[in-house]
């Protein structure tokens, strides 16, 4: 980790600026909507990233109910939070982008509302973390993050039926979307995913640390002369 | 011997008497929902036409807000005497104890909206031009929607610091798609121009799928150390 993380990080640094530089200097300008639309290469893959850390966080927390790894445990908080992280880029760099090309910062469209809600729901996990105590906490987490996994497609289909304004995915649908626009898209979703990844590493070592230290400190009291603390 | 059927009888009666006796949670919940419906009053002018295109909404919100009242108690009432302690070691399934609870927050939420719905009626001057019976079925399946949550995120809240505050924290994001079809669904019954199915039928879905997760995680929750 010592020695592995700087390199890594110095090399996540230099692929976002490239991407940063695809993104602003070589992709083509979109003919509808001159340069505002740029900050789409930040905003798309952000949403991909957030995506890929909540499946994560899904995943992490069925093994730690069936294995009862702490180990899952900790992918499942630090994926949990890093997923709230991007989903929050998410929902700033929407209504920054929002203002100029539809005229307002938020509308109540199925894909704002729908990632607003998932938004809600980790928020909520990440408070019962932190307001449940002791070996408890990741039970009780890990059972929410399931919850909330089986709400999404539940709240996701409900809401599309309710109301629509968001522009349509352009990809894979043909045609519309410039082939130079995609490849740069597509490097800064790599881009976004390796920044995602290092920080989720840090992450994810503070809290393996943090468990070892926790379970030192409940040793401790233990073996203490004069019970618990 | 004891049956998981029998089990879950016998606590639901005893549930049951509890709440005949002392009538915690059914007062609290009328009395909510009444100031409820007085605050909203204020909020915006509740004539006929403009009320029947908000109140599908503000109903269940009053509902919702009511409800947890009642969740809140549910499994706080069994602290005392270290009664869920006693739930825990004894050798009853845990499952029969979740669904005898959510059957009785189920009976006390529908006995609310009972009293209740006379009361939004004659104060906001409704009169429902779609088919009122389509509110049956729209009532159950949401009133049971928000109590198998409810009453399983109030077992999970009872295990955490400022455990009242929690609960609708953890309750009103995931209760969202069934708070969206209930409000939909009434509104479509009060003002007649849409249809209801496509949210009953997601009504429908979201009570199969959280019934079945609900009974699968409860003894996990229950035994959560």
């Amino acid at each position: 980790m010592k020695r592995a993380f700087p390199i890594l990080a110095v090399l996540t640094a230099g692929f976002l600026g490239y991407a940063g530089y695809q993104a602003l200097f070589v992709a083509p300008t979109d003919q509808m909507q001159g340069d505002v639309y740029r900050i789409i290469y930040y905003h798309v893959p952000s949403a991909w990233t957030s995506f890929v850390f909540f499946f994560t966080n899904f995943v992490a927390s069925i093994v730690y109910l069936v294995r009862r790894n702490p180990k899952a445990d900790a992918i499942a908080v630090s994926a949990a939070e890093l997923g709230v992280v991007f989903c929050t880029i998410v929902l700033v760099t929407g209504p920054i982008w929002a203002r100029p090309v539809w005229g307002i910062w938020w509308t109540w469209d199925w894909r704002l509302t729908s990632t607003l809600v998932m938004w809600l729901i980790y928020v909520s996990y990440l408070v019962l973390r932190r307001f449940s105590t002791g070996g408890q906490a990741p039970v009780l987490a890990a059972v929410l993050a399931v919850i909330g996994a089986l709400d999404i497609p539940l709240v996701y289909f409900s809401i599309w039926f309710f109301r629509t304004q968001h522009p349509q995915p352009v990809i894979g649908e043909g045609g519309s979307v410039d082939p130079r626009m995609l490849h740069v898209w597509l490097i800064n979703w790599a881009a976004f995913l390796c920044l995602g990844g290092l920080v989720f590493w840090a992450r994810y070592r503070v809290e393996t640390m943090q468990q070892e230290v926790d379970e030192t400190e409940a040793l401790e009291s233990l073996l203490q002369p004069g019970g618990s603390r | 011997m004891n049956k998981a059927p029998n089990i879950t009888a016998a606590t639901l009666v005893k549930d049951i008497r509890l709440e005949w006796r002392s009538k915690d949670a059914i007062n609290a919940m009328l009395f909510f929902s009444l100031l409820v419906v007085v605050i909203f009053s204020f909020a915006f002018d509740p004539r006929a036409e403009e009320s029947r295109q908000i109140v599908g909404g503000l109903v269940w919100v009053a509902f919702l807000f009511a409800a947890v009242v009642a969740l809140n108690q549910t499994w706080a009432r069994e602290l005392r005497n270290q009664v869920l302690d006693a739930y825990r070691v004894s050798p009853a399934p845990a499952n029969s104890i979740f669904l005898a609870k959510a059957l009785g927050n189920f009976l006390f939420v529908v006995i609310l909206e009972g009293l209740m719905t006379p009361l939004f009626v004659v104060f906001y001057n409704l009169r429902a031009l779609g088919p009122v019976w389509q509110m049956v079925p729209v009532a159950a399946l949401g009133t049971w929607a928000l109590v198998v949550n409810g009453t399983f995120f109030s077992a999970m809240s009872l295990r955490t610091r400022s455990r009242e505050i929690m609960l609708p924290l953890l309750l009103f994001p995931i209760s969202i798609p069934a708070l969206l079809a209930m409000v939909r669904a009434t509104s479509a019954v009060l003002t007649g121009e849409e249809s209801t199915s496509f949210w009953i039928a997601l009504l429908v879905a979201y009570d199969v799928v959280f019934t079945i997760v609900s009974l699968f995680l409860f003894e996990t929750v229950l035994q959560a150390e």
